[in-house]
């Protein structure tokens, strides 16, 4: 049944461009890339329970230094891909010993610091990143001599990767390990009890989490061509986890859902107002004391109870 | 030697700021075990208030401003306390997240008011001359406001070791449950503290405004120190948040005196130490 289902999305999603115009086609691809960050986000959130304002450095510090090592370095896309997500991994994997020190709100507060360090360090370090004007310039790499500059031919590649993004991180929650990650989520003696180490769950997806952020970062300059502080900054971390948990945090269409809504409100609202901060703040209210477990648990509640009630 | 006498004196003078910003934090943070993001916004609020206040009457005193502005701030923080958080009580990263969501707001609503330029706040006119002593320059307004830190530091001691109030707040921090069993009434405390730190920030932000001028963004600069100080001091401490502030006062002074592209690593550095070596901070009560 499920299948039947999910045929006509999927050839939705395939054959978008040959209906589209350019600027829905980009706005797919956005969405896509909003789409595997917020998923990753989600594996610590939803899965683990490990609530991080910091996750924006994943993307930020991949796109920075894929953008660096392009433009300054002279590397092709291809090694300058293979560097930067090493290096964001090897980032979170330094980040995670530091932020796992704590749970919970002290937790959040760490990776929020760090976060702000780097986000201080992309403004004042202007010998490096150019500071406020950004590096600009920039070109999409061509996998296998195709060119990605029309706006189908990146989307699809995008598609591929969020495709395979989301496979791989649903194989990670529903593998023996994910277990785990959830049972040190809700019963983290018991756990430590049964034999399993919880701070090294944690740590191994922390790192997990980190190296999909370094992913979406990827993608992300590749889509802007540019860079800028402010993907460094708190608001992005923020609107991932109001992403995540507007569409449900711990399911795995919760957070894909809620990153394509966050984006087409800052999209369509900015068209008519300028204070797309104040929105993003308001609709944190909205969310957080009207439907504080999210839009998918929310709608398949609502699903079951339709259901037992048309019997 | 006129160099590191007068960023000792700028060091001293941030960490005077730091500790009417982080105080409040760490106090709320200790009491409602909640981490509140708003407080760089109430800060800068306390900033723009005070610019708007001291540049339209130029005759108006300093220190009643920042009064002024800081019972302001604690009425928004009183509001938001009893119409927002209060009804999240049993979701704490629900509460965590409305702060963050409400920080966005005031600092929207800043740049809507106020717009994008930097606003200067006038030093007051009988704290601009130099002070000279053993052969030094110094600037009056910061050693006034290192003074002022100071003080501020004293009464809130006393208010916490001494009064009535502060012994329930202690209970509140130490055991919430067992305080309310023994008939403390904890939700009109943590009011009560959410305002106490909401002022205190905002009237610091008054004090700071003729050092850092009022401009968009002054709460995201403020909030990871304030994050950082109490991080290091440990949380629910007053002392801690005192020593925290001087710290870090120090040492984001002389970082970016002497290393400015480098200043937020130094910053960091401590506390990846203290993390390290003891989780709960220099001083804490609680553990995070």
């Amino acid at each position: 049944m499920r299948w039947i289902a999910t045929a006509p999305l999927a050839a939705l999603l395939v054959l978008l461009p040959s209906f589209a115009g350019d600027f829905y086609i980009n706005l797919a691809s956005q969405i896509l890339i909003a789409a595997i960050f917020a998923l990753s986000l989600n594996l610590l959130v939803g899965y683990g329970g490990m609530t991080s304002l910091g996750h924006a450095s994943y993307l930020g510090v991949a796109a920075y230094i894929s953008a660096l090592l392009t433009s300054r370095c002279g590397f092709g896309h291809g090694p300058a891909a293979i560097v930067s997500i090493g290096g964001t991994t090897a980032m979170a994997a330094f980040f995670g010993v530091i932020a796992l020190r704590a749970t919970g709100l002290g937790f959040l507060m760490i990776t929020l610091a760090l976060s702000q360090v780097l986000w201080g360090l992309a403004y004042r370090m202007s010998g490096v990143t150019n500071g406020d004007n950004g590096i600009a310039g920039l070109s999409r790499p061509m996998p296998f001599g195709i060119s990605l500059d029309s706006a189908a031919s990146f989307y699809w590649f995008a598609l591929m990767v969020a495709l395979f993004a989301y496979l791989m991180m649903a194989i990670f929650v529903s593998s023996s390990f994910g277990s785990s990650l959830k049972g040190v989520r809700d019963q983290p003696r018991r756990m430590a009890a049964l034999g399993f180490n919880p701070w090294m769950i944690r740590w191994i997806s922390f790192i997990y989490a980190g190296f999909w952020g370094g992913v979406s970062g990827l993608l992300y300059v590749y889509y802007n061509k540019y860079i800028h502080p402010t993907s460094l900054s708190v608001a992005g971390s923020a609107e991932a986890l109001l992403g995540v948990i507007a569409g449900g945090s711990g399911t795995l269409g919760g957070p894909v859902v809620g990153a394509a809504l966050v984006l087409l409100l800052k999209n369509y609202a900015s068209a008519y107002i300028e204070r797309w901060n104040m929105l993003l703040g308001l609709v944190f209210l909205f969310i957080v004391l009207v439907m504080p477990t999210g839009i998918v648990p929310g709608m398949s509640r609502l699903a079951t109870a339709l259901r037992r009630g048309s019997r | 030697m006129q160099f590191w006498i007068i960023q000792g004196l700028n060091s001293l003078s941030l960490g005077g700021l730091l500790f009417l910003l982080s105080s409040g934090f760490s106090l709320i943070f200790g009491l409602m075990r909640l981490a509140n993001l708003t407080h760089g916004a109430f800060f800068m609020l306390g900033t723009y208030f005070g610019a708007t206040a001291l540049r339209s009457y130029s005759d108006l005193n300093i220190w009643l401003t920042a009064l002024g502005a800081g019972i302001a701030v604690a009425a928004i923080g009183g509001l938001f306390e009893r119409l927002v958080l209060t009804r999240l009580k049993t979701n704490p990263l629900g509460q965590v997240l409305v702060t963050l969501g409400m920080s966005f707001i005031i600092s929207d609503a800043c740049l809507l008011l106020w717009g994008g330029d930097s606003i200067p706040v006038p030093t007051p006119q009988n704290l601009q001359s130099p002070t000279r002593m053993l052969g030094f320059v110094f600037p009056t307004y910061r050693l006034v406001l290192v003074g002022c830190a100071i003080g501020a530091a004293g009464v809130l001691f006393f208010l916490l070791e001494r009064t009535r109030l502060g012994a329930m707040i202690r209970a509140g921090v130490d055991d919430r449950q067992m305080a309310r069993a023994v008939g403390i009434p904890v939700s009109n405390l943590f009011t009560i503290v959410f305002c106490l730190g909401a002022g205190i920030a905002g009237a610091g932000g008054v004090l700071g405004g003729p050092i850092l001028s009022a401009y968009p963004g002054l709460d995201a600069d403020m909030l990871p120190l304030a994050l950082i100080v109490v991080i290091l001091g440990g949380i629910g401490s007053l002392l801690g948040a005192f020593i925290g502030s001087f710290i870090i006062g120090f040492i984001y002074t002389f970082g970016t005196a002497l290393f400015p592209e480098l200043a937020y690593v130094i910053l960091f550095l401590p506390m990846i130490f203290v993390i390290a070596f003891r989780p709960q901070g220099l001083f804490g009560r609680v553990s995070a």
